[in-house]
């Protein structure tokens, strides 16, 4: 047996972590990684090669006990199945992976998880094996173990635990979908991250739309205001505490803050002007916000905290508008029409040097810096509107959709990933898509209403 | 820049003799309201639109002096178009907002409100902007005509209120404009 078994007991029988509940999910045992030489698997998502679908089998995670939980999904045994859906789903479409779910495989014992059966996986065909457990605490809480094996060298290669309140269960399949994506694709972590949006309802000349908030995978959907005002272009704070969105609250356009704990909001600044457009820093202590005076946008910075005076980054004739930071926070790239059309300029955060960096004809809007600094997403609108990338020098311009109507990329928090909203024409439907930076692999988001508007927040702690 | 007129717009010549009348008429505006035809129905109950003033009952059209006046009055005209990514005030559009002008400097105590947009084929933030760009040029103009700066306000809608809802170009030409609404 190669596995390693001590750890393991202590994860299975571990009651140090497991006083008090939690919000967050509290590592059990902190993920381990076998040296990449023996996981027989490496390569990168950015990698243009035609990659060969990986087969892993995500049989039912087992149970200690079958007890009744507090979640949707039942008894520990339901949730064991419940558990290895969501993975199944999550590491689906996305280019690499060919999963298997419970559905169609035997179940494996509780002692089995740590010491899995290879011969069986082996005839299915799987390549990689994901196994788990769920276990209820006497607290409420649940302890859920995952682990990551390759079937041809019958060898661990990771293994994670977490410990969630009941409602909570499905950030530990997403942990383990996370843990299982990374150690396999090299590739930072995203499925354990939230979306915000525009709900969009009703006829296209009197749509409503309202702010809606939901989980990677268009779980746990909640809507954040009724539709009575207008709202649009959410943006979730770093730490997924607020919201910034722009409402007609009161009948004009301003930016608010939403704070998600206590429902209440405030505008980011008491001007009569219109405001639009609102970013945060990757750090979350500034807001970007763009304000009209006298029919001219400009670029604005304010402390998010609140109370501080708003410093006016750009100073040209036009609109100058959006605006996003490069993951240092060193630099904003973001959209000016001063040389005529929309076009995507770069400056430093104070809004010094100034400089147009697409020249490709068409008109360049929504510019968003990927998470990892690497890329500039952005719309393309040459007759139609698609979601294109650039190098932060404005070179190596790619196509990753070819639709009617796209626009207003958001990255997935390990820059892999662009979600965006695509637009019907005639109806002026709208839907929440996303594609991977193959360009391959582009698939509609489920939402329970027409979506536009989609920011995708960081991976949570 | 070709496309423009989505609608039949008075030529500036015939504007200007309906201007003419308009100032010359003053009281007499409401006497014009009054010629409508005797068999046309009764306004509507309490209409629900928050813009339409309710109508005397004694009166078959709109009051003088109020949005309903005003949209009737204007036929058309309070509202101008804008080319693609334009927002700049044209001979037609001049013609309109004289009119708007001339309206507004006659009920002197009426507020008005710019409501400006934009047609789909544009980004949705762009379009905020650029729907507040043309508010504000339609304004800057009636402000030139002697209109108090202080009685208007501009509000953007960008691209979210279409009135035409088509995806083609006649549709986006009558939804990329600037409309006047004066505040009952």
């Amino acid at each position: 047996m190669i596995v390693r078994r001590l750890p393991l007991l202590a994860l299975l029988l571990g009651t140090a972590a497991v006083a008090q509940p939690q919000v967050a999910p509290q590592p059990v045992v902190t993920p381990t990684t076998t040296a990449p030489a023996e996981g027989g698997l490496t390569g990168s998502v950015s990698d243009e090669t035609p990659w060969q679908d990986l087969g892993i089998a995500i049989p039912t995670f087992a149970t200690n006990a079958d007890i009744a939980t507090q979640t949707s999904a039942g008894s520990t045994a339901g949730l064991g199945r419940a558990l290895a859906d969501v993975i199944t789903s999550d590491l689906k479409n996305n280019g690499l992976f060919k999963p298997a779910g419970p559905d169609a495989l035997p179940q494996p014992s509780f002692g089995q998880i740590v010491a899995p059966d290879f011969g069986v996986w082996s005839g299915r065909g799987a390549e990689m094996l994901v196994h788990g457990y769920v276990r209820a605490n006497s607290d409420g809480s649940l302890t859920v173990g995952c682990y990551l094996y390759d079937v041809a060298l019958r060898q661990q290669l990771v293994k994670g635990g977490w410990q969630v309140p009941p409602a909570d269960w499905r950030r530990a399949a997403h942990k383990c979908a996370d843990l299982v994506y990374s150690r396999l694709s090299g590739e930072s972590p995203f499925f354990d991250s939230k979306i915000a949006y525009i709900a969009e309802t009703g006829p296209k000349d009197r749509r409503m739309k309202r702010l809606a908030i939901m989980d990677s995978d268009g779980a746990n959907h909640r809507y954040i205001t009724t539709g009575q005002a207008i709202a649009l272009t959410p943006r979730y704070a770093p730490d997924y505490k607020s919201l910034l969105y722009l409402s007609y609250f009161n009948g004009y356009p301003r930016i608010y803050v939403y704070d998600l704990e206590t429902g209440k909001q405030r505008l980011i600044t008491q001007s009569t002007n219109p405001t639009f457009a609102p970013r945060w820093s990757p750090d979350g202590k500034w807001i970007l916000y763009s304000m009209a005076v006298g029919g001219n946008t400009d670029i604005y910075k304010i402390s998010a905290a609140g109370g501080g005076q708003p410093q006016r980054l750009t100073n040209t004739p036009g609109i100058n508008i959006g605006g996003s930071f490069s993951p240092d926070g060193s630099k904003i790239v973001f959209e000016s029409d001063r040389s005529g059309g929309q076009q995507i300029y770069v400056m430093d955060a104070d809004g010094a040097n100034q400089k147009r960096i697409s020249f490709f004809g068409g008109r360049a809007a929504t510019p968003e810096w990927s998470p990892r600094g690497d890329q500039i997403a952005f719309t393309h609108i040459a007759g139609n509107f698609r979601i294109a990338v650039i190098s932060p020098a404005g070179s190596n311009l790619r196509y990753l959709t070819d639709s009617w109507q796209d626009e207003a990329p958001t990255w997935s928090p390990n820059g892999r990933i662009v979600q965006f909203f695509r637009t019907e024409k005639g109806s002026g439907r709208t839907g929440i898509w996303q594609v991977d930076l193959t360009g391959r692999n582009e698939r509609r988001l489920p939402t329970p209403v027409d979506a536009s508007d989609p920011a995708w927040g960081p991976v949570r702690p | 820049m070709t496309l423009r007129n989505p609608r039949m717009k008075t030529p500036p010549a015939t504007l200007r003799f309906a201007a003419a009348l308009l100032l010359a008429g003053g009281l007499g505006l409401s006497g014009c309201a009054k010629k409508a035809p005797a068999e046309l129905p009764p306004p509507p109950p309490a209409p629900a639109t928050a813009t339409e003033a309710p109508a005397p009952a004694t009166v078959s059209g709109p009051a003088a002096g109020s949005q309903a006046d005003f949209v009737a009055s204007l036929m058309g005209q309070d509202t101008i178009y804008f080319d693609t990514d334009r927002y700049n005030i044209d001979a037609a559009d001049t013609a309109a907002l004289t009119a708007q002008a001339q309206w507004l400097l006659k009920y002197p105590a009426k507020r008005a409100t710019l409501e400006g947009h934009a047609d789909e084929r544009g980004t949705r933030e762009y379009n905020l902007a650029l729907g507040e760009r043309r508010a504000t040029a339609a304004k800057n103009y009636l402000v030139s005509l002697g209109v108090d700066a202080a009685r208007l306000t501009t509000v953007s809608y960008g691209k979210e209120r279409p009135v035409a809802l088509g995806s083609d170009e006649e549709s986006w030409a009558k939804n990329r404009r600037a409309v006047t609404v004066t505040v009952d």
